[in-house]
C-alpha cells in the first residue's frame, strides 16, 4: 500500500469533515438551546449564500459590506422564526417543532428562489483551491490552500462559541435554558430573547457554511443537501455539543473517504453515503448520546 | 343533537368492544366505505383515480406503516420510503421468478420482506432513541437503494435498473383499467387500516403505546421491550412493504430505485405529524395534505391568475405556492399541536354537545 | 368532512379550468409540464422559457401551425414524480383533440408514463433522457427517445475522444475513467462504454458518485491515483460543479474531461467559476444566439412583450436552446400529421404519433426553421424511434460554449442489437407482442 496515497486521503477526509462539522454546528446550536432538531438549517445555508451572492452581484455592494448586510437578513429570519413559529408553539413536543422547521424549510426555499432567482451562481472568496505546489513537490500530497483555510475558520468559530457560551452573560443565559426552560424562567431569564439571539447565532453560521461550500460547489438550490452530510456528524458528536460536531465529522470524513477509497472499488463503489451512517450506528451502539452528548437517566 | 349516544345501550361485552361503539360513527364510517367501493369509481374520472386517488391511498398506507412505528410504539424513523422500495422489488422479483405465485400472495411476501429487514434495522432501537434513532434509520434508506442498484438479481438484470411491474392478475381477472386499480388498492388498504386499528387497541397495541410512553416504565411492569420495539418494526415494515408494492404495481408501473429516494420517506414522516401521530385517521388526513394540497394550490393559482388576467412570471407562482404550502403547515401545527386528527376529534366533541354546551 | 371539501374545491378547480380551455376548437393543445423550483430549476426553467417562446413564435410570425393556433397549459411537476404524473393526467385530455403529446422531463416522471402513454394514446418525448431501449419503436410505440439517446451519445464520445488521441486505433492501452451518477440514469452506459471498451482495446473504470453528489474528494482522489487519459463526466445538478471543483483540487487537466449533455449547460459550469475552463461536453444542440430561429425569437417573441425569460441573458443558453428543440421537434411532428390527416386541423395524439414516426428533419427543413448548424439532422421511423442524429461537442473558454467539433455521428453497428435485446426483454416481462412495421405506412 502506497502510504503517501494513505496520508492524502487521510487528509483529504479530515479536511472534508471540518466542511461537515460547518454545517453541523448550526444544528448543534439550535438543538442546545432549544431542544429543536431545525430541519431548516440547509434552507437557511441556502437562503444566507443566495442573498449574499445577489447582494453582490446585483446592487454591487462589496463582499465586506455584503456580509454585515447579509447577516442582518439572517438575524431577521431568526427573530421573525422566534416571532411566528416558536412562540405559539412553546412547550409543544419536539416532533411538534421539528415539523414546523419543515414547514420553515418549505418558507425560506420558495423565498429564496422567488426573491433571488433559481440560477446558481460561482463564488470566488479570493482564496484558491487548487493544490499548493510547495506541498505536492515536496511530499507529492495535494492539499488544497481553501481547505486549510476553511479549517481555520471552523476552528476559530468553536473556539468563539465556546468561549461564548461560557463566559458572557447570554452565553450563560443559553446554557441555562438548555438545561431547563422553566427554572431558567423563573429565574429571569426571557426565554423569548434568548431563542431569537439563538436563531440569530445559527443564521450567523449558515451564513459561514454557506460562502464556504458555496465557494466549493457553486451556490445553488442545492446547498441544502448538505444538511444531509451533517447529520451521521450530530449521531457521533451528539446533538448537544460544538465540539462534538467538530470531533464527529473529522471521524465522519476520514473514515466515510478511507472506506470509498480502499473497500469501496470492491463492491461497485459509491458506499460512502450509507458507510457514514454505518460508522455512526456503531459508535452510537457504544455511546447512545454520541460522544460528547448529554447521557439522560430514565427514571420511572 | 344529531350525534349524541344517549339511549344506546351496551349489553354484552362485544357491544362494549366495538371498534366504533357509536352508531352515528358504524353509519358514518359506512356510508364513507360505501362512497368510496361504489360511488367513486362510477362518477370519478380517470384523472381523479389516477393522478390523485391511488397514490393518496398507498401513500396513505404508507403513512399507517410509520404510524404504527412512531405514532404508536414511539420510534422514529426515516427509513420508510427503503422498506416500501424492498417490498416493490421483492414483489416484482416473486411474480418473475415465481410466476404461479398469486399476486396477492406476492404482496404479502414482499411485506414479509420489508418486515424481515424491518427487524434487522430496528435492532438499534435496542439502544438508541428519538432524533438518534431517526437519523440511524437513514442508514437504512440509503443502503436498501444502493443494494438495489448494485445487486443485478432485484431488477432481473436490466441495463438501466429499472423494474417494470407485471399484470395483476387476481382470479383470472386482469386488473388494468383505472376503477379496477383504484378498487384493488381501495379494498387492500381499507383492509389493513381495520386490522391496524383493531390491533393497536389489542395486548399488541397496548404494550406499543406503554413503550412510547416511557420504556423504563414499560419494562418494568413486564413488558419485554425488544420483543415489543422489533415487533413494532415488523408491522410497520410490513405495512410499507405492501404500500411499496402497490405503489409500483397500481400506480408507477415502471419504476426505478430513486422513486424510493429519501423524499419519499421525509414526506410521509411529514403525513403523519401533520396528520396526527398515533392516529389511524390522522394517516388519512395527513396523506391528503401532503399529496393533495400542492396540487391543490396548484390549481387555484392557475385558476386565479387566469381568471384575473395576471400575467406574472410562472416560476413565481411556483414558489408562492411552496410558501404558502409551508405556511400553512406552521399555521396547522400551531392552531392543532397534535394534528389533523386531534381538530377532527375536537370537532366530534364539541359535536356531542351541540347546541347545548356547558 | 375535511376531505371531501378539500375534493369539491378541487374539483371545482378542475372543471372550472377545463371549460374555458374546451371551448375552441381549430386550436392545438400542447402540456408544458416543467420545474421552475427546486434543486433543478435552472435546466427546468430554461428548457421551459425555450419551449413555450418557439410556440409563442410559432403563433405571432405564422398564425400557429397552418392556421391551427397553438395553446398550452403550464404545470408544476417539482421534479417530483406523483407531481409528474398528476400533470400529466390533468393535461392529457386538454384542448379540442386532448395532449398532442408530452415531455415529461424527468427520467422518473418517464418510466411512471410509460405504461400509461400507449392507453391514451399520447405520445412521450424524452429528448436525450429516457429509457434507452425505448429506441425500439416496435415495443414502445408511444415513446420517442429523439436525436440521440445515452448509448448512442456514449458511442460519439468514444469518438470524439478517438479523434482527440488522433484516430481510433490510438486509443488502444489508453484508460478511461467513467465517473458516474448512482442512479438509474448514471449507470445507463455501463454496459455500452465496457463493449467499446473490448472493441478498441481501452481499459474503463467505474467510479460512482452517489447522489446529490457535492462531496467528491474521495472519488478524484482515485482518479489522481489511477492516473487515467480521459474521464467521463456522467453527472447532473451540483455534482457538476463540484467534480470540475475537486478535479482542480486533484490537478486534473480540465480539457481531458468530457461531459453527457445533462454536465454541458453554462448552469454547471459558472457555479465552478474558473475550475471549469477548458471542460468538454456533448451536445446536442448548440449554445449562442446568432442562428436565426433565436433571432426571429428576440423580434416576434420578446419585441412583443411576449417572452418567457425576465433575465434575457439566458436567450441562447444551452438549456433555453434545447428548450427550442424540444419545441421544433413536437411542432414539426404536428405539421407532418397535418399533411397526411388534413391540413388546418388540430390533431390528435394519435396522428402525432404518425407524425413523429414519419419526422425526417433534413438539411433543407433546418435551414426552413432557421436552425442550420443549430440541432443535428435525424430520421425517425417505425423501428428506430431515435433517430441517429449526431452529437457535437463544446468547450467552455470561460465565458461560453466553443464548438469544437462537427457532427459526430454515433455507431449504430453497436447500439441497435443491445437495444432490441434490451427492449425484446422488455417485450417478453410485458407480454407486449412487438409490431410488425413492414405492415404500417
Amino acid at each position: 500500500m502506497n502510504v503517501g496515497f494513505l496520508f492524502e486521503v487521510l487528509i483529504g477526509g479530515l479536511l472534508a469533515g471540518v466542511m461537515y462539522a460547518l454545517v453541523a454546528i448550526g444544528f448543534v446550536l439550535i438543538y442546545k438551546a432549544s431542544g429543536v432538531f431545525n430541519f431548516a438549517q440547509g434552507a437557511m445555508v441556502f437562503f444566507a449564500a443566495l442573498t449574499f451572492v445577489q447582494l453582490v452581484k446585483m446592487f454591487g455592494l462589496p463582499m465586506w459590506l455584503a456580509f454585515p448586510a447579509t447577516l442582518l437578513v439572517m438575524v431577521a429570519v431568526g427573530v421573525a422564526t422566534e416571532r411566528f413559529v416558536l412562540r405559539p408553539l412553546v412547550n409543544q413536543p419536539p416532533i411538534t417543532l421539528f415539523m414546523a422547521t419543515i414547514g420553515l424549510t418549505f418558507v425560506l426555499e420558495g423565498l429564496a428562489q422567488l426573491v433571488w432567482g433559481s440560477q446558481p451562481h460561482g463564488l470566488e472568496l479570493g482564496i484558491e483551491d487548487v493544490p499548493m505546489e510547495w506541498l505536492s513537490q515536496a511530499a507529492g500530497i495535494n492539499v488544497s490552500q481553501f481547505d486549510l483555510a476553511a479549517a481555520a475558520i471552523a476552528g476559530v468559530l468553536v473556539a468563539v462559541l465556546a468561549v461564548f457560551f461560557q463566559y458572557t452573560r447570554i452565553g450563560r443565559a443559553l446554557r441555562a435554558v438548555a438545561d431547563d426552560h422553566q427554572a431558567a424562567l423563573s429565574v429571569g431569564i426571557p426565554l423569548k430573547h434568548i431563542w431569537a439571539i439563538v436563531w440569530a447565532v445559527a443564521g450567523f453560521i449558515a451564513l459561514v457554511a454557506g460562502l464556504l461550500w458555496g465557494a466549493r460547489n457553486g451556490v445553488g438550490f442545492s446547498l441544502t443537501f448538505i444538511a444531509l452530510k451533517a447529520l451521521p456528524v450530530l449521531l457521533i458528536g451528539g446533538f448537544e455539543s460544538v465540539l462534538g460536531a467538530i470531533v464527529g465529522g473529522l471521524i465522519i470524513g476520514a473514515s466515510e473517504k478511507l472506506a470509498e477509497v480502499y473497500i469501496g472499488p470492491y463492491f461497485g463503489g459509491g458506499i460512502e453515503l450509507w458507510f457514514a451512517y454505518v460508522v455512526a450506528l456503531l459508535f452510537l451502539l457504544v455511546r447512545p448520546e454520541g460522544l460528547f452528548g448529554e447521557k439522560h437517566i430514565d427514571r420511572v | 343533537m344529531l350525534y349524541r349516544e344517549a339511549g344506546q345501550f351496551r349489553t354484552s361485552y362485544a357491544e362494549d368492544q366495538r371498534i366504533f361503539p357509536i352508531r352515528q360513527d358504524r353509519v358514518a364510517i359506512a356510508l364513507l366505505l360505501a362512497f368510496a367501493f361504489f360511488v367513486v369509481p362510477a362518477v370519478a374520472s380517470h384523472y381523479w383515480l389516477k393522478a390523485l386517488l391511488i397514490p393518496f391511498l398507498i401513500l396513505s398506507l404508507a403513512a399507517l406503516g410509520l404510524n404504527i412505528l412512531t405514532g404508536y410504539a414511539g420510534q422514529l424513523s426515516l427509513g420508510t420510503a427503503g422498506f416500501m422500495a424492498v417490498g416493490a422489488f421483492m414483489a416484482y422479483n416473486f411474480e418473475l421468478r415465481l410466476p404461479e405465485l398469486p399476486i396477492l400472495v406476492s404482496f404479502a411476501l414482499a411485506g414479509l420482506c420489508a418486515a424481515a429487514l424491518g427487524i434487522v434495522f430496528g435492532l438499534p432501537s435496542l439502544r438508541i432513541k428519538g432524533f438518534y434513532l431517526a437519523v440511524a434509520t437513514l442508514a437504512c434508506q440509503f443502503f436498501v437503494l444502493w443494494v438495489l442498484q448494485r445487486v443485478g438479481w432485484f431488477t432481473n438484470y436490466s441495463s438501466s435498473g429499472v423494474i417494470s411491474a407485471q399484470e395483476i392478475v387476481i382470479l383470472g381477472h386482469t386488473f388494468d383499467s383505472a376503477q379496477e386499480k383504484y378498487l384493488l388498492t381501495l379494498a387492500i388498504v381499507a383492509l389493513m387500516a381495520l386490522a391496524a386499528k383493531n390491533l393497536m387497541r389489542s395486548e399488541t397495541g397496548r404494550a406499543f403505546m406503554a413503550v412510547r410512553d416511557m420504556d423504563v416504565a414499560a419494562s418494568v411492569i413486564g413488558i419485554p421491550i425488544m420483543r415489543t420495539k422489533l415487533l413494532a418494526f415488523a408491522i410497520s415494515s410490513f405495512y410499507c412493504g405492501v404500500a411499496g408494492a402497490l405503489y409500483a404495481f397500481c400506480y408507477l408501473g415502471t419504476v426505478e430505485p430513486e422513486a424510493f429516494s429519501l423524499d419519499l420517506s421525509f414526506r410521509v414522516l411529514f403525513m403523519i405529524i401533520i396528520g396526527g401521530v398515533g392516529s389511524i385517521l390522522g394517516s388519512f388526513l395527513g396523506a391528503a395534505f401532503i399529496t393533495l394540497l400542492p396540487i391543490f394550490l396548484n390549481l387555484v393559482s392557475g385558476f386565479l391568475s387566469h381568471a384575473f388576467g395576471v400575467d406574472v412570471p410562472h416560476a413565481w407562482l411556483s414558489n408562492i405556492e411552496l410558501i404558502i404550502f409551508g405556511a400553512l403547515i406552521v399555521f396547522f401545527l400551531i392552531v392543532e399541536p397534535h394534528g389533523l386528527a386531534r381538530l377532527w376529534q375536537i370537532g366530534k366533541e364539541k359535536l356531542r354537545l351541540w347546541p347545548f354546551p356547558h | 368532512m375535511k376531505r371531501s371539501m378539500l375534493a369539491l374545491a378541487l374539483a371545482a378547480a378542475a372543471t372550472g379550468f377545463s371549460g374555458t380551455a374546451a371551448a375552441q376548437a381549430k386550436e392545438q393543445f400542447i402540456p408544458a409540464a416543467f420545474y421552475w423550483v427546486g434543486p433543478f430549476a435552472p435546466g427546468g426553467s430554461g428548457i421551459a422559457a425555450g419551449f413555450l417562446d418557439y410556440l409563442t413564435l410559432l403563433n405571432e410570425r405564422d398564425g400557429g401551425i397552418n392556421g391551427v393556433k397553438l395553446t398550452w397549459e403550464k404545470c408544476e411537476t417539482e421534479y417530483i414524480t406523483s407531481r409528474g404524473v398528476e400533470c400529466y393526467e390533468r393535461l392529457k385530455k386538454r384542448g379540442p383533440t386532448g395532449a398532442s403529446l408530452f415531455h415529461p422531463l424527468s427520467t422518473g416522471i418517464t418510466y411512471a408514463l410509460i405504461d400509461r402513454a400507449p392507453i391514451d394514446k399520447v405520445p412521450l418525448i424524452t429528448l436525450g433522457y429516457g429509457r434507452t431501449d425505448a429506441s425500439d419503436g416496435r415495443v414502445f410505440p408511444y415513446v420517442f427517445p429523439l436525436i440521440t439517446n445515452y448509448w448512442s451519445q456514449n458511442t460519439a464520445k468514444i469518438r470524439f475522444i478517438g479523434q482527440r488521441e488522433g484516430g481510433m486505433d490510438k486509443l488502444r492501452g489508453k484508460h478511461i475513467v467513467n465517473l458516474y451518477h448512482d442512479s438509474a440514469y448514471g449507470k445507463e452506459t455501463l454496459p455500452v462504454l465496457e463493449k467499446q471498451a473490448e472493441m478498441y482495446g481501452f481499459k474503463v473504470t467505474n467510479i460512482a458518485v452517489p447522489s446529490p453528489g457535492n462531496e467528491q474528494s474521495a472519488q478524484w482522489l482515485q482518479i489522481r491515483q489511477l492516473k487515467p487519459d480521459w474521464v467521463i463526466l456522467r453527472g447532473w445538478g451540483v455534482m457538476n460543479p463540484t467534480a470540475l471543483k475537486a478535479a482542480a483540487r486533484a490537478g486534473f487537466p480540465r480539457d481531458r474531461i468530457v461531459g453527457v449533455w445533462w454536465s454541458g449547460s453554462e448552469e454547471d459550469v459558472i457555479p465552478a467559476g474558473d475550475a471549469a475552463k477548458g471542460f468538454i461536453a456533448a451536445g446536442f444542440n448548440a449554445a449562442g444566439d446568432k442562428f436565426p430561429v433565436i433571432q426571429e425569437i428576440r423580434k416576434h417573441v420578446y419585441g412583443k412583450g411576449k417572452g418567457e425569460l425576465e433575465d434575457k441573458s439566458r436567450i441562447g443558453t444551452i438549456y433555453y436552446n434545447r428548450g427550442v428543440i424540444f419545441a421544433i421537434v413536437s411542432t414539426e411532428a404536428i405539421r407532418k400529421a397535418q399533411e397526411r390527416f388534413g391540413k388546418g386541423q388540430p390533431m390528435t395524439g394519435e396522428q402525432v404519433r404518425w407524425g413523429l414516426e414519419n419526422l425526417n428533419i433534413d438539411e433543407a427543413t433546418l435551414k426552413r426553421l432557421g436552425a442550420s448548424g443549430f440541432m443535428p439532422t435525424f430520421r425517425i421511423t417505425c423501428e428506430d424511434h431515435e433517430g441517429g442524429g449526431g452529437v457535437r461537442f463544446q468547450q467552455w473558454d470561460g465565458k461560453q460554449w466553443k464548438i469544437i467539433s462537427d457532427w459526430i455521428p454515433t455507431d449504430q453497428k453497436l447500439v441497435r442489437p443491445m437495444i432490441e435485446a434490451s427492449a425484446m426483454q422488455y417485450a417478453k416481462e410485458k407480454n407486449i407482442t412487438p409490431r410488425d412495421c413492414a405492415k404500417e405506412k
